[in-house]
This record gives C-alpha cells, sequence and structure tokens, in this order.
C-alpha cells in the first residue's frame, strides 16, 4: 500500500497488484537511478586513487584540494573525512568515499564543491559538532593500540578543530602546553575536557572554574596558570 | 434528740475559742477527751439528722467563715504593724498557728470530711482551711515577704549573719501554701530572687573583672558558687539550686569569660606558660559548667601548645644551620618531652576531656609536620628510633628505657601524615642494623637463621670438596628478596681473589636450589686484609668495595682515579666516596696526589707503604650513600600503586561515583598510612581511565564509571 502511495501525482492509478515480481521492478528501478549515481562517484574515487593499493592516499587528497580549491590542511576537508567515517588519517577507501559523497549528494568534483559549505553548517551545529570533535581526536591516532596525541600535533588540531569558534581560549591554551613539561601527550578524555571547558567556563575571567570538580588536572594546570598571568 | 442550729453552733464555737486561746499562748488548760468528743459528736449529730435539720452545708460554710473571721481580726493585724524581720517571725509563727489550727478544726468536723464533702466533691477541710490563709494573708504580704527575705539573702552575701532558720521556715510557706504546686514558690519568690541574684553579681563581675587577675577572679567565683550551692541546701527549695547556679555562672563567667581568658598578664595563655596547673584546673572545672565554655580554653590551649612545638622547629632548624648534628636527635626528645608534658596537663588539668585531646592532637599534627632543615618528621623519627637502637648510636639506654622511648615514639608517629615514609626509612634502617650490628637481636629473624644455617652447610660443603676451596675464608648471607629494602647491585670488577670465591658459592648453591637465582651485593659486603706495611703489619676491616680498591696496589705501585674506575667499574659516586674514605679520612692507606681534602677526577693515588697506628686492628669506615632520596622515591611510587588500588576498590564496589565522593573516600581510605595530594589522585583517575578502568559519563563529566 505504501508504494502506490509513493507514486508521484499525476500517475495514473495502474491495478497492478503489489506481487513481489511488481516490487522487484519498483525496486530495481530506483537501483538503475542510484547505480548510475554509484558508478559516476566510483569514477571519481579512481580518478584520485593510487592505482596499486586502490586506496586515495596522501597524494590523492591533496590533489583532490587543489580542484576542490582548498587547502589540504583546511578544517573542511577533515569534516569531509568525518561525514565519510574515514578511519585512516591520509587515506580514503572506497567504501568511505561512497559513504560521504552518497550522503552529501555529490557524484562529481564540482557538486562535491558546493556542498562544502552545507557541510560547515552541518558540522557546526551543537549536536553533530561534539561528535566531529571527538572524531578528530581519533582520525589523528595513527598507530595501533595509540592512546593520544603528542603536543605539538594537538596544537595544530585544536587550532583547526576550534580555532574559529574559541580563538582566544585556544591561542591561550596552546602557548601554555608548550610551556609546561607536566605532559608530553593528551588523551581523548583531556581532549573532550577542553572542549567542555570553552563552552562551560567564562573566559577570561574564569569565575566558574571549580578545581574540586572532575576537570582534568591539565586544565586545573592551565587555569592556575593562566591566573597567575593575569595577577 | 435534735439539736438546734444555733444550739450546736455555740458549743462548736466555744471549742473554736479554746482552741485560739491555746495556740495564742493564753492559759487555756489542753482539750480533754471529753472536750474532744463532745465537738465531735455534736458536728456528728448535726450533719447526720433528718432534714430539714441536717446542717452539713452550714457547718462547712461557718467553718471556713470562722477562719476568715480570726484571720481578719487577729492575724492580719498583727502581721501589719511589723516590719522586714520581725514581720518574718510573726508570719512564721501565724502560720504555725494556723497549721494546728487547722489540724484540730479538722478533727472536730471531720464527719463533714467523711461524707458531706467527699459527695458533693467539694474542697476538703483541711484544704479550705489553708486556703483561706493563702487568700487572707499570703495574698497580701508575700510582696513584702519576698523583698525582706532577698534583702537578708544580699546580706549574708555582704558576710553578715542572718537567721537562716527563718527563712527557711519562711520559704517552706511558699513552698506549703502551693498545696503540692511549686508555682507560689517560684512565681512569688523565686523569680524575684533569680533576677536579683543576677544584678548582684554582674555587679561584682564588672568590679571584679577590672581589679583583679585571672587566678583571683576565678577563686572568687569558685568561692561564690560554693557559698550559694550552701545556701540552697540552708534555707532554698532544692529546685532553685540549678536555676540559681546557672544565673551565678552566666554573669561570673559567660558574660566575662573572654575577657578573662584574655587578660594578658595572667590569662589562659599567661597561665599555660607559667605551668600553673592549679589554675588551670581551677579554670576547666569553672568554664566545664558553662555551655561552650571550654571551647576558647581548648583553642587557646591548642595555639599555646603548637607554638611551643613550632619554637622547638626553629630551634632545631637554627642548630642544623650551626651544623651541629646532635640537634636533630635533641629535636626529636624534645618533642616527645613536651608530648608528655601536655598529655599530663590533658589528664590531670583537664579532666580527660575529649576537647582538650583534640587540641593536642592537632597541634601536634600541626608541627609536627613541618620537616627540619630539609628532612622530613618522617625521617627525623626514623633515625631516631636507629639511634637508639644501634649499637655505637648516640645514647645509651637500658632496654626498658628503649622500650619505653620507643613506645613514646609511636604515640607521636599517630600525628605524622607520612607513616608509609617513616616506615620506609625505618625498614632501611633496621636492615642496616641486622646486616651490620652484631649486636642486632636476629633471633626473630628467619631469614638471618636461614642465611646462617645455609652457611653452616656451604662450610660442610667446603670441607667435603678439596678442590672447592676457595683459599679464602669466605661467608655468604643470602637474603631473600622482597624481605629486604631493594638494594642495587652493580657489577663490581670483583679482585680475581675473591672471583673463585664467588664461583665456588655458586656452585655450591646450585647443589641446594636450582629455581633461585642470586644477585650479588658486593655494596654490603665487608673484608678482612693483611696490610704489610713498614711499620708493621696490621688488618684492616674494609668494605668489599674498598678491598678491591686496594688490592688494585698488589700489582700497581701507583694508580690514577680514571685507572682505579675502569679497574672497578664502578660509578663515579661511589669511586670518590670509597678513595676519599682510603686517602682522605682518619686513616691513609692510600697517599693522594695532590694532597687536597677533596677527590677529584685528575688525582693519582699510592700505596702508603709507611701507613701505622697503635692499634693492630682497624676498621675503616665507608659511609653510606645517602638514601634518603630513594627512599623518597620508593615510596611516591608505591604511594602512586596505593591510590590506584584504592581508586579501583572503590569504583568496583560502587560502580558508578563522582568525583568528588570518590576523591574523599580515597584520602579516607589511605589515612592511615599517608595524606595524599589531591591532585596526584586526579593524575591517576585519568591513568586509570586512559588504561581503560575507569570512564568518564557521557552525560555527567563529574560522574566516573567501572568498567569491569
Amino acid at each position: 500500500m505504501s508504494r502506490s502511495a509513493s507514486r508521484k501525482a499525476g500517475q495514473s492509478d495502474s491495478s497492478t497488484p503489489i506481487t513481489s515480481s511488481a516490487g522487484g521492478l519498483f525496486r530495481s528501478a530506483t537501483g538503475k537511478a542510484s547505480s548510475k549515481e554509484m558508478e559516476r562517484i566510483d569514477n571519481v574515487f579512481y580518478s584520485y586513487a593510487n592505482k596499486s593499493s586502490g586506496l586515495i592516499d596522501p597524494e590523492g587528497i591533496e590533489a583532490l584540494c587543489s580542484d576542490l580549491e582548498v587547502d589540504h590542511t583546511d578544517v573542511r576537508i577533515l569534516m569531509l573525512a568525518w561525514k565519510m567515517k574515514a578511519e585512516k588519517q591520509g587515506y580514503f577507501t572506497l567504501e568511505e568515499w561512497r559513504r560521504g559523497l552518497k550522503a552529501l549528494r555529490a557524484d562529481n568534483v564540482h557538486k562535491l564543491k558546493k556542498a562544502l559549505p552545507e557541510l560547515e553548517k552541518e558540522v557546526k551545529r551543537p549536536t553533530n559538532f561534539v561528535d566531529f570533535y571527538s572524531y578528530a581526536f581519533q582520525y589523528c591516532l595513527t598507530e595501533e593500540k595509540q592512546k593520544s596525541i603528542d603536543i605539538e600535533s594537538i596544537c595544530q588540531l585544536l587550532d583547526l578543530a576550534l580555532g574559529f569558534q574559541f580563538r582566544a581560549q585556544v591561542d591561550y591554551f596552546i602557548d601554555y602546553l608548550k610551556i609546561q613539561s607536566d605532559y608530553k601527550v593528551i588523551n581523548l578524555d583531556q581532549w573532550m575536557g577542553f572542549y567542555r571547558f570553552c563552552n562551560e567556563i567564562s573566559f577570561p575571567d574564569l569565575s566558574n572554574y571549580d578545581p574540586e570538580l572532575a576537570w582534568p588536572l591539565i586544565l586545573d594546570n592551565f587555569v592556575e596558570w593562566l591566573r597567575a598571568k593575569q595577577t | 434528740m435534735e439539736i438546734e442550729l444555733e444550739q450546736g453552733w455555740e458549743i462548736v464555737l466555744r471549742g473554736f475559742n479554746k482552741l485560739k486561746n491555746i495556740v495564742e499562748g493564753l492559759p487555756e488548760p489542753q482539750f480533754t477527751s471529753e472536750d474532744y468528743m463532745k465537738l465531735y459528736t455534736t458536728v456528728y449529730t448535726m450533719c447526720t439528722q433528718k432534714p430539714p435539720h441536717d446542717y452539713s452545708q452550714q457547718l462547712y460554710d461557718r467553718y471556713r467563715e470562722s477562719i476568715e473571721d480570726y484571720i481578719t481580726s487577729t492575724v492580719l493585724p498583727s502581721l501589719r504593724e511589723k516590719h522586714d524581720e520581725f514581720m518574718l517571725r510573726e508570719l512564721v509563727k501565724r502560720w504555725t498557728n494556723h497549721k494546728v489550727m487547722v489540724r484540730w478544726l479538722s478533727r472536730f468536723f471531720h464527719y463533714l470530711d467523711r461524707y458531706f464533702i467527699a459527695r458533693r466533691s467539694l474542697s476538703p477541710l483541711n484544704e479550705v482551711g489553708l486556703t483561706c490563709f493563702r487568700n487572707l494573708v499570703y495574698l497580701e504580704l508575700n510582696g513584702k515577704v519576698r523583698d525582706a527575705v532577698i534583702s537578708l539573702i544580699d546580706q549574708e552575701r555582704e558576710g553578715e549573719q542572718i537567721d537562716r532558720a527563718l527563712l527557711k521556715n519562711i520559704l517552706d510557706i511558699f513552698v506549703e501554701i502551693g498545696m503540692g504546686q511549686m508555682d507560689y514558690y517560684e512565681n512569688d519568690f523565686e523569680d524575684a530572687m533569680l533576677k536579683d541574684t543576677a544584678a548582684y553579681y554582674s555587679r561584682k563581675a564588672s568590679n571584679w573583672i577590672q581589679e583583679d587577675s585571672c587566678p583571683d577572679y576565678m577563686l572568687k567565683a569558685e568561692e561564690c558558687l560554693k557559698r550559694e550551692k550552701e545556701r540552697v541546701s540552708h534555707y532554698l527549695h532544692s529546685s532553685s539550686e540549678p536555676k540559681l547556679l546557672e544565673k551565678v555562672q552566666n554573669e561570673l563567667l559567660s558574660v566575662y569569660g573572654n575577657q578573662l581568658l584574655e587578660k594578658e598578664h595572667s590569662g589562659c595563655h599567661a597561665l599555660l606558660r607559667d605551668d600553673k596547673v592549679n589554675d588551670l584546673s581551677r579554670m576547666f572545672r569553672l568554664f566545664s559548667k558553662i555551655p561552650r565554655g571550654l571551647e576558647p580554653v581548648s583553642s587557646i590551649f591548642k595555639q599555646h601548645v603548637t607554638g611551643e612545638g613550632t619554637a622547638l622547629v626553629k630551634q632545631a632548624e637554627d642548630a642544623a644551620s650551626n651544623k651541629k648534628s646532635v640537634g636533630l636527635q635533641v629535636f626529636v626528645r624534645k618533642v616527645i618531652e613536651l608530648h608528655d608534658k601536655y598529655l599530663a596537663y590533658v589528664s590531670d588539668c583537664f579532666q580527660n576531656h575529649t576537647l582538650f585531646h583534640k587540641a593536642l592532637k592537632e597541634a601536634f599534627e600541626i608541627f609536627c609536620n613541618k620537616g627540619v632543615s630539609g628532612s622530613s618528621s618522617a625521617e627525623l623519627l626514623a633515625t631516631f628510633c636507629d639511634n637508639i637502637l644501634k649499637k655505637g648510636g648516640s645514647e645509651k639506654l637500658s632496654d626498658e628505657a628503649i622500650e619505653e622511648t620507643l613506645e613514646k615514639v609511636v604515640k607521636l608517629l599517630a600525628y605524622i601524615s607520612d607513616k608509609d615514609l617513616f616506615a620506609e626509612f625505618y625498614r632501611k634502617k633496621l636492615a642496616r642494623r641486622l646486616l651490620f650490628d652484631k649486636s642486632a637481636n636476629d633471633d626473630h629473624v628467619t631469614d638471618l637463621t636461614l642465611a646462617r644455617e645455609n652457611q653452616t652447610s656451604f662450610e660442610e660443603y667446603l670441607g667435603n670438596n678439596a678442590n672447592a676451596n676457595p683459599g679464602i675464608d669466605l661467608t655468604v648471607t643470602v637474603l631473600t628478596t622482597g624481605f629486604w629494602p631493594s638494594y642495587k647491585s652493580f657489577d663490581l670488577n670483583l679482585p680475581v681473589e675473591m672471583v673463585k670465591c664467588v664461583e665456588v658459592f655458586r656452585e655450591f648453591y646450585q647443589t641446594k636450589t636450582k629455581h633461585r637465582k642470586i644477585t650479588w651485593i658486593y655494596s654490603l659486603g665487608t673484608c678482612n686484609l693483611i696490610g704489610k706495611f713498614e711499620p708493621k703489619t696490621m688488618e684492616l676491616i674494609v668494605t668489599t668495595y674498598q678491598a678491591s680498591a686496594l688490592l688494585l696496589f698488589n700489582t700497581a705501585d701507583r694508580l690514577s682515579y680514571s685507572e682505579i674506575m675502569a679497574q672497578l667499574n664502578l660509578t663515579d659516586d661511589d669511586v670518590v666516596r670509597l678513595l676519599h674514605s682510603l686517602s682522605c679520612a682518619k686513616y691513609k692507606i692510600l697517599i693522594k696526589d695532590p694532597n687536597t681534602k677533596t677527590i677529584s677526577p685528575t688525582d693519582s693515588f699510592e700505596f702508603n707503604t709507611k701507613f701505622t697506628d697503635k692499634m693492630r686492628r682497624i676498621k675503616i669506615p665507608l659511609p653510606p650513600v645517602d638514601e634518603k632520596k630513594k627512599v623518597i622515591e620508593d615510596v611516591d611510587k608505591d604511594r602512586r600503586y596505593a591510590i590506584d588500588a584504592s581508586i579501583v576498590r572503590i569504583m568496583k564496589s560502587r560502580k558508578t561515583l563522582c568525583h568528588q565522593p570518590l576523591v574523599m573516600e580515597c584520602v579516607a581510605q589511605l589515612g592511615r598510612m599517608f595524606k595524599p595530594d589531591i591532585k596526584a589522585i586526579k593524575k591517576r583517575i585519568e591513568d586509570l581511565i586512559s588504561r581503560d578502568y575507569l570512564e568518564r559519563d557521557k552525560d555527567n563529566p563529574n560522574l566516573f564509571r567501572y568498567l569491569a
């Protein structure tokens, strides 16, 4: 019954009974359209992919970026990776590529480029952003069983992922990370903690920060350092 | 035979008048049995006659009226014309009389009580009689009476003699007039008396507080309280006691309490400073009676003890900076003495009250956790114990004295938060004593016993295997790791003579067990060397390290620092230490070039053939490495594990817990051994999160969850 309801208006109500064969007919019709789209998506993929590995590697991504007229360090590439749910930094598999481009409804580079502003908006929506922010960290874990990221990379990542939203906090925190020596790496808990910090703590007065709560220790130290600077 | 009302009443009235006369003290013969019978029967008849001749009601009314008449006509006038003490005496007399009268009248009119009154639920005769007195006499005069009594009380307070029996009798009236209730006593007398008392002592206190020292004031206060208590027993009703004392305490102690305690030259601080135990005991007795009176006293006590303790710390710091090493030992002794002294105060002056135990504890916790010149108090206590226990320590004490002193150290240990640090230092020093002190009581140490058994069987083995002879007498002590502090082992290049020994022992040990691994700790060994010096041959008792260095000179006359170090394969620290002990200390077995007081890597050494001493046999000490840093490191490491274990234990049982309660429980659990740093706990939590023992809740970042 639902199938007949989904038929476009204007179409005569065929008395074709809904049998499996008719359903199959219907399915293959949409399948055909989607398979064409998928074909185009795949084609784009192969145009950037490395012939021997069958993946888009860093070189391919650079080429893609240049075609998209986006710097390869631009946050929008990271957002694209997020949309694709790409697992390995610097590489896109066919499946990931398909996932991303299908969701963005882009089957060529031009459409992909046009989809980027919309993607940005989507990511910045608060409900999605937490997920994106967390993804950004995990995307940078290159070794197996790696749980933390070195300070230098974290600074770059912070700038990329949060810079546009919390410029002041990010700048100060990056300064602090560079001069402190307690931590050589940052883990996911600390990473997420910083986002929470930006959202909840009034800046730069820090008046509502309470070190007795479960803030990660690195943030306690950061706040101490900030307060010392302010006096 | 019937009696008419007036007829019968005449008879009664005659009896009444006779009674009056007797009571007034006029010459009047006593009632005889016939008199009594006549009166009783008259009343009886008048009550039991048939109506309209039953006169119960009339008799009841006239009973009361007669009494009222008597009071109004005779009693009141006599009272009104007297004043003060005279009035009081008259009142007592009249009251006594009245009671007698009522008693007798009740007997005459007894039949009324039995039937008429009971049937009509009227007030009994006795009560009617007393009520008359109350309504006519008491109500009019009680104010005057009260004022007179209070005036007398105040006179007595000023030291005058008063008639106590009189006052007792007067106050009994106030009580009895209530006929079972204390209302009249309380409202008409006690309230005013209490107010007057408060005013009286308020005046006194305001004078005394200006003029008297604290001890003198307290003496007066104590005396006043004693007197007031006596006053109650002499004439006030016993129920007045608590109220009275409370008023006095309030005016003398509560109102001026702080001023008193803080009097500059004689207040609580001064008394503590001057060891005035009697005054302090009095202070305790007095202030324990007022609400929250002891709190300021215990607070001053705590301040005082803290001050004394901190002064000792400063003294020790000063001594240490003047390089007096004995200062630290003395410091601990003095702290023990301080503790003994003020513990005695708590039990004697302050009657073991918990507030003062707490004050003492808190005071000691404050200054006992201050280290002295870089050494924590945990270390100081451990060193103190070591000095008492070891042979050749700075104190020579009998076994009993040792035990007594150690018990006192344990009491101090309770105040130290780093108990685990103490344990570690103590363990290290204990191990050293056991290994090097021949006098040590090692019967209890199983390991050393086993070690000795080992040695015995080693000697047997040597006896049985001629070719296994190392050529030197060798004693080996095998310790089980884990029972002993960790010792670093270095790969000392042994002199060839000793190499064989090690080999032989290793072979022997293999025959005993194949599953154990031996690690040689050469830093703990000792060696007896024969030194063929030109003046005379001498025996040198040295450590293995020192021996190894000296034996190098069997094959070379002169060696440089770097050559020695290369041959021995030891660290700079060890080489410097051992060469210093052989060339720059008391016994110069080696001659150093240049002849400076410290070792430098460019020095050279020669065997000192001319060395001699009056003794045949000397011990050349090698000062031990400062283990302090290592101990602190080890303890820090153990603490990290302890915090981890505690957090996991708590989370495992609670499953989820918020940050603050988790931290609090952790601190509580570990408190027995040390006070964990909050930041350290936070760090461990984070570490446990990254090791997937815990996770932070997605919705509440303050909540942690245990991951099974």
